[in-house]
């Protein structure tokens, strides 16, 4: 008992910041939080007005608005995690086959990914202005796929479509940076042996490098899959939701019921299942990260 | 020859592929850069410029000086190097107590630790706000700071701790010979003998600082106090049609970044797998 104390005076300075901001800012803003998604919150007070039971969950699942957030979402999660992850692996293994100039690559490939999410924004903006000016309306013009420059950002799917490739081109370097280090675990020998065998380059790619890389493939899906629940940026910047809410995704819908409306009742309720949903997806990361590792 | 030819030839394909790899992530920095140094483009310019006609650079100091640009840089200066000298601090100390004190009750709070890195930060938002507003910090750089501070505990108090477990504990040793405590541990054994791990850790929390968002969003109120992602933002609200003056702006923004990046490009680059873990 006397050492336990005494062993507690020793840790006490080193570990009591660390935990009293742990309860500040992370175990009471989540019991908080569940708290208030059940309640009416009156934001000018500050206070719970009003005990709602399961209310704000119920008209969630029946608003138009919060199952086209839900559907953009899983759009979105859908579109860009397996295409981050393919064109990741092409590219590192396109990296992985050259001698010279493997850093130069390594490096052009990670500008996107380390150029913040507000400027990269600002570039697709950019890209995808309307008229004939915007470079990517000029170029497909150009060869010809367009006969008549495109409104991206004012339809529905194109808007969406603007999303799905920002994603997509904003992690390629990064998928690329852990699919190449577990393609240097890969043994020498097995594409020799493949070589011999006279097996083409695809073939190679289909039944070498990708069952080699499975367990980096299981660890890139569940974090890319987490990461494309919780970006929220590229959407405020770039479409705002536009047109008419049709882009709109569950972060930003979540900030605008919060912010723009003051419903922190509803918006709490949102964000308890968007933790049930990353929460899900963390566990099986776990999972999968313990099998790796054995 | 005729060997190395049809070699040449056969590895092509794959030699264009990485080219448009390169040319696809490359092309919009350049477009950006571009446009930067294009005097005025109020109007899109058809065609559209993808390489400077000339080395003009009037954008830059424009946006530098107009809209209190510069004193938003100050501001992320300012915030990003506190926040992480005191990310660092705290979570270092709390790193060593976890990996080499032993106490009763330790694993326990580790294992809290571990549950509470599976909380996604942005759920817990509106909690944190309210927090924030409840301790009078709205508007402040305390505020700020301090949910900085708070909110990415979990992951970098782990982080840490992993690197402190392999500094070996003879070294430990002499410095308890020689009547030394933790505390002389931690500042003259533990901390210096995890360097590279130290070095990568405050390179992400300090790129993560410089560009967060939402929290800067949600807590800054007053225009003079913003930081730079929000001042881009705004930036762009202002000057909807002047893309010279944006991307000049957001070159300025990246430059820092760029410059941390490239002088510390080997170690990152290897580190590729942790950023994962600290990544918002």
């Amino acid at each position: 008992m006397r050492k336990g104390i005494r062993q507690w005076e020793q840790a006490l300075p080193f570990v009591a910041p660390a935990l009293i901001l742990l309860c500040m800012f992370v175990l009471y803003p989540l019991a908080r939080n569940i708290q208030i998604s059940f309640s009416d919150y009156d934001i000018l007070a500050n206070r719970i007005t009003a005990s709602v039971g399961l209310g704000h969950y119920q008209a969630l699942f029946q608003s138009k608005r919060y199952l086209l957030a839900l559907r953009n979402t899983l759009l979105y999660a859908l579109v860009t995690v397996p295409g981050q992850m393919f064109l990741g692996l092409v590219l590192a293994c396109l990296i992985n086959n050259i001698r010279r100039g493997q850093t130069v690559c390594k490096v052009i490939s990670y500008l996107p990914v380390l150029t913040s999410w507000v400027i990269v924004s600002l570039i697709f903006r950019y890209l995808f202005m309307s008229g004939k000016g915007g470079l990517i309306n000029y170029a497909l013009m150009q060869v010809g796929l367009l006969s008549s420059p495109v409104s991206w950002l004012q339809n529905e799917w194109t808007a969406n479509l603007v999303l799905w490739l920002f994603g997509i081109w904003k992690g390629v370097g990064w998928v690329m940076v852990i699919d190449l280090a577990s393609l240097q675990g890969v043994p020498r020998d097995l594409y020799e042996a493949a070589q011999i065998d006279s097996a083409n380059a695809v073939q190679i790619f289909f039944r070498i490098t990708i069952p080699m890389v499975r367990n980096t493939t299981l660890y890139l899906l569940t974090v890319l899959t987490i990461g494309a629940f919780g970006a929220y940026i590229h959407v405020m910047m770039i479409t705002e939701g536009a047109p008419l809410g049709t882009t709109n995704e569950l972060m930003n819908f979540m900030y605008d019921t919060a912010f723009s409306k003051y419903e922190f009742g509803s918006a709490a309720a949102q964000s308890v299942l968007m933790g049930l949903m990353i929460f899900l997806l963390t566990l099986i990361q776990r999972r999968v990260t313990t099998e790796m590792v054995n | 020859m005729l060997q190395k030819c049809v070699g040449a030839l056969k590895k092509a394909p794959s030699r264009l592929l990485l080219l448009a790899f390169m040319a696809s992530a490359l092309i919009p920095f350049f477009y950006m850069t571009a446009t930067a140094m294009t005097p005025q483009a109020f109007t899109l310019p058809y065609p559209p410029i993808l390489f400077p006609q000339r080395f003009y650079l009037d954008n830059f100091a424009e946006a530098w000086g107009s809209n209190h640009f510069s004193d938003y840089f100050l501001n992320s200066v300012l915030v990003s190097l506190i926040s992480t000298v005191l990310i660092i601090l705290v979570s270092s100390l709390a790193g060593y107590g976890f990996a080499r004190i032993a106490f009763p009750g330790k694993n326990i709070l580790f294992m809290i630790l571990m549950f509470s890195m599976m909380v996604p930060t942005l759920t817990n938002l509106l909690p944190q706000f309210l927090l924030i507003k409840g301790l009078k910090l709205m508007d402040k750089y305390t505020g700020l700071i301090l949910t900085y501070l708070g909110t990415g505990i979990a992951a970098n108090t782990f982080f840490l701790r992993s690197s402190f477990l392999s500094v070996p504990h003879a070294l430990e040793e002499s410095v308890v010979i020689d009547g030394g405590g933790h505390w002389t541990i931690w500042l003259h054994i533990a901390m210096p003998l995890s360097a590279p791990a130290v070095g990568t850790f405050t390179i992400m929390a300090f790129s993560n600082v410089w560009d967060e968002f939402l929290y800067a969003l949600t807590i800054i109120k007053s225009p003079a106090k913003r930081t730079l992602p929000i001042a881009l933002r705004m930036f762009q609200g202002q000057n909807v049609n002047n893309w010279s003056l944006i991307f000049a702006a957001s070159l300025i923004a990246l430059l820092p970044i760029l410059l941390v990046y490239i002088t510390m490009q080997k170690q990152l680059i290897r580190g590729g797998i942790t950023d994962g873990m600290l990544k918002e």
